[in-house]
């Protein structure tokens, strides 16, 4: 399997705008950020948590509490994959019961991930309320998930690629989009 | 390699990728201990037979710990209350719990090569929880990870293992992986319980306490197993106590921050005096703490694995 890479669908300006932005519509919508806290999803989510962790404490100057979730051991696909993903440290050093967490990945596809995130959560504790943001939304969804905040919506189909790529972890800030072809 | 195998049989087999890999894994997994809900969904629906042949206290309710916090179905089985005594086979034991449709088998036995035996003849996961003098892979794992934690690296650390290494599965398990992660690995014992030909693996053998430890970052002590000391290899408990147990005034010739280690059960005042295993330099219970952890990491990389085409 190979892939070709189609374009680029954000720059770092335009990743830059949309968190600025999906910061803005969190603390519009929660009416501050008193009861706030940010979970990321490794790997990628967590960087850009912690992105929009700064970018409100400089809008509101507010420390909010910022976890990082591996979903590794809540997936429901692993006896169908060879390789063992590598299982990453989960760290949320706070109490989420009566909080509003403010759940953060890359991108929002068939939704599965985001059941095993909930179902994680939702060990540590009971939450207030669970708010979604991603930063693109590319489509199929197959369970009855939506995101409350999306930095784009990219119409995809199922033969093609989002990739996420962000400073911290890659060097670079930018989203390609790939096509995915079989080589037979 | 391992991580994609069936079974864990020994260190010896591990390549040290694979080691640091479990090592890994291990310490993400650590943090599942620590929740108010201790469990993760991740082998729910699964099942783990804990066949235990020797006594045990650490590994077995490490294991069961384990096996809970992943969410697996588990029970123990023990020679004493069950059908081996009635004079059933160990093929026999665990080709009928095969038939009862397990995934993983956990087994510790007194004849060293039991669980690679059975490994070969089931479909099921074989996790050698300790066999007789030879392996006691998952103990040496969490040696490696609390020595990690202690010391922030394991290459290059000075390891000195202390005690019976001739009848020691801990020794043995361990030799092979602080060497693989690139530690000095020294012993120090009554020669009688030395075996034969040390120096060619590589590890320097002291007979004098005092000269051993002098430039060591790690004491490692073994238990002196009374179990295994049928043959007259230690002429009394008494002179073993005075000759090679570790005391205050014996770690006045070590380094100061030197780390003290056991794989428990402890002979308080036979191998070690009970002020150095609740001392300071001791990290006994940080080991059985970490335990849990890699015997956690162990179930999640055998999960799913295929087993050999020519297993039964």
């Amino acid at each position: 399997m190979t892939t070709r890479e189609k374009g680029t669908v954000m720059d770092a300006i335009q990743i830059k705008r949309a968190l600025m932005r999906i910061s803005h519509e969190i603390l519009e919508r929660n009416g501050g950020a008193e009861k706030l806290v940010i979970i990321g999803i490794r790997a990628r989510g967590d960087s850009l948590a912690g992105r929009i962790k700064n970018y409100i404490k400089n809008i509101e100057s507010i420390d909010i509490p910022l976890g990082v979730l591996d979903i590794t051991l809540y997936r429901d696909d692993f006896t169908s994959i060879n390789s063992k993903p590598i299982v990453g440290k989960t760290e949320i050093p706070f109490d989420v019961t009566g909080r509003i967490v403010i759940l953060i990945d890359d991108v929002l596809y068939t939704g599965r991930t985001i059941r095993s995130a909930l179902d994680a959560i939702i060990d540590f504790g009971r939450p207030k309320e669970i708010q979604l943001a991603v930063l693109l939304d590319r489509g199929h969804r197959e369970l009855p998930i939506r995101p409350d905040y999306v930095g784009k919506n990219v119409p995809t189909s199922e033969n093609e690629h989002i990739e996420v790529k962000v400073e911290e972890v890659d060097g670079e800030d930018r989203v390609i989009l790939r096509e995915v072809k079989d080589d037979d | 390699m391992m991580i994609n195998g069936k079974d864990l049989l020994g260190i010896e087999e591990l390549s040290k990728k694979e080691i640091e890999v479990i090592l890994k894994t291990a310490d993400s997994m650590k943090e599942i201990s620590e929740r108010k809900i201790k469990k993760v969904p991740y082998l729910r629906g699964k099942t783990v037979v804990n066949l235990f042949f020797e006594s045990s206290t650490r590994t077995l309710a490490s294991f069961a710990l384990a096996e809970k916090r992943l969410s697996a179905d588990s029970f123990n089985l023990s020679s004493s209350s069950s059908s081996v005594l009635k004079g059933e086979t160990l093929l026999d034991t665990v080709r009928n719990l095969e038939a009862m449709k397990i995934d993983f088998v956990v087994i510790r036995h007194p004849m060293p090569g039991a669980p690679h035996f059975v490994a070969k003849r089931i479909k099921a996961s074989v996790i050698n929880a300790g066999d007789g003098t030879h392996e006691h892979p998952t103990q040496a794992l969490l040696d490696l990870m609390s020595l990690k934690q202690k010391l922030g690296t394991i290459a290059g650390k000075k390891v000195i293992i202390i005690g019976d290494i001739l009848h020691s599965r801990v020794a043995r398990s361990n030799i092979w992986g602080l060497k693989k992660m690139g530690a000095e690995v020294s012993v120090c014992g009554p020669p009688t319980l030395i075996p034969y030909k040390m120096e060619d693996m590589g590890i320097k053998v002291f007979y004098n306490l005092n000269e051993a430890l002098a430039d060591k970052d790690v004491i490692y002590v073994l238990r002196i197993q009374k179990e295994r000391q049928e043959g007259g290899l230690l002429p009394s408990l008494r002179e073993y106590i005075k000759i090679y147990g570790i005391t205050p005034e014996r770690l006045k010739n070590a380094k100061k921050d030197v780390v003290i280690m056991h794989p428990g059960p402890i002979n308080r005042g036979i191998e070690l005096d009970p002020r150095i295993a609740d001392g300071k330099h001791s990290i006994i219970l940080n080991q059985v703490t970490n335990g849990v952890a890699v015997r956690m990491a162990i179930l999640y990389l055998l999960s799913g694995g295929e087993g050999d085409e020519d297993s039964k």
